[in-house]
């Protein structure tokens, strides 16, 4: 009895401390100041952490400093420059050579794989998942990095686990009654509030720390908003700021619940997994959606998947046929703290969440950047090619035309062929048979 | 577990590999898990499909030859010393080699005549020592796609079959081949590799232009 009693104390000063210092504020917006001591502290210590192990670490081992560096130098050059084109040239034995060398590059390093697979970091965060190239240093880092993995797993997690738990059920109670009542501005001002309350629990589950910048840029009603894609945790960070009306498909399971309980209290476009093929209807659908003026802003990732936040790929145009004004916004996790990247592969939902909860913390910048709109004579896919640039500069990402959907499927042979066309021009094209 | 990272521990025969390739400790470590992350259903060794599924090498035109060169004889699996072994050839030449070499040991795979051989056989199909024409005429092909009509493209191949011929049996043998490729005049000055190739040619005529600079 004794061990209940006290078993019951301790859970429910848990509570009143949770409930107090986190879900209270949360439901105002404001902050205590207390996820600003801990990343303080954090800084501090891993910072003390990486001095550590440069003093122990001799030259060559330490990696270079451009966190994305691979494993050989590539030679940029084009087919020209590194066939020696500057003559009108014939046909000559050693072009196999340029062909080669560039099939060896890809074979050991290419641009696709490269972005579905973590970032490297420069120096250790104390992790031992981003322990890749370190060795053992000294007894101290042990020490600390033993510390480290007590309090992520026995102090964090557990709180980490209860606010997700807490926040996804106000999300499924809150909009549910809220989709009770009547339309109208009370219920939009109640569900506005009652998901921006569960976002913000939701992201101290994760301790996020997010900055948003130029948050005059924020996207409007009857707009669409545009992001680059990371991890599914790019959803919350933007709904933390803003209310959206998303777009996917409908799920089973938890998934589904929370599907059905947010579109009771605003309008979110959810496709049956049949419709989402009919590529008409799901344009039509969003023309409806953004149409109405009053509606929330639609949010779109047109990459289409999870890529490594080292880089943009290729946007698909569908998103940008629709219409409308599209508000860009740039996505930067600091991987420093906590990988973000959700490699569908090889975690599911369930190990990547895991995972979140018991990296150190999430921190990430959002960009909000000015609308743009399509125009005249340019076609979709160069409209989405000029919003993916202005994404990628601002988030200081690389921008890479490859389809993320590569990891998946096989390229297209068209790529082949302009290879070849260039490689024929080159030796017959001069008329120098 | 613990802040033990050091992995060279979990490539089998690391010290061999590193003694037959002479690639660096990190670089052989960033290599194993290149070959991991392509050997996509953790089976231990990477098979063909593996290999075409790297999408720049896909579109690549001599892909499929470069991916001969990795499965030699008939095999069906290449596991990581075969790997490395054949990006081996691709290490920049050491400018130290013929003089101060060993004369009993092996020639280092990133030789300038291992280098050749590489090439030579990304020609010779049916690896027969020797390029024929109807060999020439389908990498010519391969590199060309449809772009080239069937006439053209024979005189390209017939042509170039000639002016390496020297013994006139109508096909390339090796040493003719070699012939064709070291002769090459802006390179009287052999520039070793510190990322910088030989700046005329840039590969062409050149093995020096024939590797990748490994970091």
């Amino acid at each position: 009895m004794e061990g209940a009693e006290l078993a019951g104390k301790i859970l429910s000063t848990w509570l009143t401390l949770v409930l107090g210092l986190i879900l209270l504020p949360s439901a105002f917006g404001v902050s205590l100041g207390i996820s600003e001591i801990y990343m303080k502290i954090l800084v501090k210590t891993l910072e003390w952490a990486t001095i550590r192990i440069e003093k122990g670490v001799p030259k060559e081992s330490v990696l270079k400093n451009s966190a994305s560096v691979g494993i050989i130098q590539r030679d940029e050059s084009p087919m020209e420059k590194g066939l020696s084109g500057l003559r009108g040239r014939d046909f000559e034995l050693s072009d196999v050579f340029y062909f080669s060398k560039k099939g060896l590059e890809a074979i050991v390093e290419d641009e696709v794989t490269q972005r579905f697979s973590s970032e490297e970091l420069v120096s250790w965060n104390l992790l031992t998942r981003t322990n890749i190239n370190f060795q053992y240093i000294s007894l101290r880092l042990t020490m600390v990095w033993v510390l480290g993995v007590i309090v992520r797993y026995c102090v964090l997690l557990p709180l980490r686990v209860t606010l997700a738990f807490i926040g996804i059920s106000l999300l499924v109670i809150g909009t549910t009654l809220v989709g009770q009542l009547p339309d109208g501005s009370l219920k939009n001002w109640l569900s506005e509030l009652v998901h921006l309350t569960c976002c913000r629990i939701c992201v101290r589950a994760l301790s996020g720390t997010i900055h948003y910048h130029n948050k005059q840029y924020r996207p409007q009603k009857g707009g669409i908003c545009v992001a680059n894609h990371t991890s599914p945790i790019d959803v919350l960070i933007l709904t933390t700021d803003g209310c959206y009306a998303m777009v996917g498909q409908v799920h089973g399971g938890l998934m589904g619940i929370i599907q059905r309980a947010m579109v009771k209290a605003c309008p979110h476009v959810w496709f049956e997994r049949s419709e989402m093929k009919d590529r008409h209807l799901v344009t039509k659908r969003l023309k409806e959606h953004i149409a109405d003026k009053k509606k929330l802003p639609i949010l779109i990732f047109p990459e289409g998947t999870c890529i490594n936040n080292t880089s943009v790929m290729m946007f698909k145009k569908g998103s940008f046929e629709i219409g409308g004004t599209i508000h860009p916004v740039a996505i930067k996790y600091n991987p420093q703290f906590g990988d973000a990247f959700w490699n569908s592969s090889k975690y599911n939902m369930v190990s990547y969440l895991l995972r979140m909860m018991t990296s150190w913390a999430i921190v990430c910048d959002v960009w909000y950047m000015p609308p743009m709109s399509r125009e005249e004579g340019e076609d979709a896919v160069q409209f989405a090619n000029r919003v993916k640039s202005a994404i990628a500069v601002q988030g200081g990402l690389t921008e890479l035309p490859w389809d993320g959907g590569l990891k998946r499927a096989k390229v297209k042979d068209t790529f082949k062929e302009e290879q070849q066309k260039n490689y024929s021009k080159m030796i017959v094209g001069n008329g120098s048979l | 577990m613990g802040s033990r990272g050091s992995h060279a521990a979990r490539i089998p025969d690391a010290d061999s590999i590193r003694r037959e390739t002479g690639f660096s400790q990190a670089s052989l470590l960033r290599l194993y898990h290149r070959f991991r992350a392509l050997d996509r259903n953790k089976k231990g060794y990477l098979s063909r499909m593996d290999l075409q599924q790297i999408g720049a090498l896909a579109v690549n035109p001599l892909g499929d030859r470069i991916i001969d060169s990795f499965f030699p004889d008939g095999n069906l699996r290449v596991d990581f010393p075969g790997f490395v072994r054949v990006l081996a050839h691709f290490r920049p030449v050491d400018d130290d080699d013929s003089s101060m070499r060993d004369p009993k040991e092996p020639e280092p795979l990133n030789s300038r005549m291992n280098k050749l051989r590489f090439a030579f056989q990304l020609y010779d199909l049916d690896r027969d020592g020797k390029i024929s024409r109807h060999e020439m005429l389908q990498v010519l092909r391969l590199m060309v796609g449809v772009q080239v009509t069937e006439e053209q493209l024979e005189s390209i191949a017939d042509r170039t079959v000639q002016e390496a011929d020297e013994d006139g049996d109508g096909a390339v043998s090796f040493l003719e081949f070699t012939k064709e490729m070291l002769w090459c005049p802006a390179c009287i000055f052999s520039l070793g590799c510190a990322g910088v190739v030989c700046s005329q040619h840039m590969g062409v005529n050149c093995t020096e232009g024939f590797h990748l600079c490994f970091q």
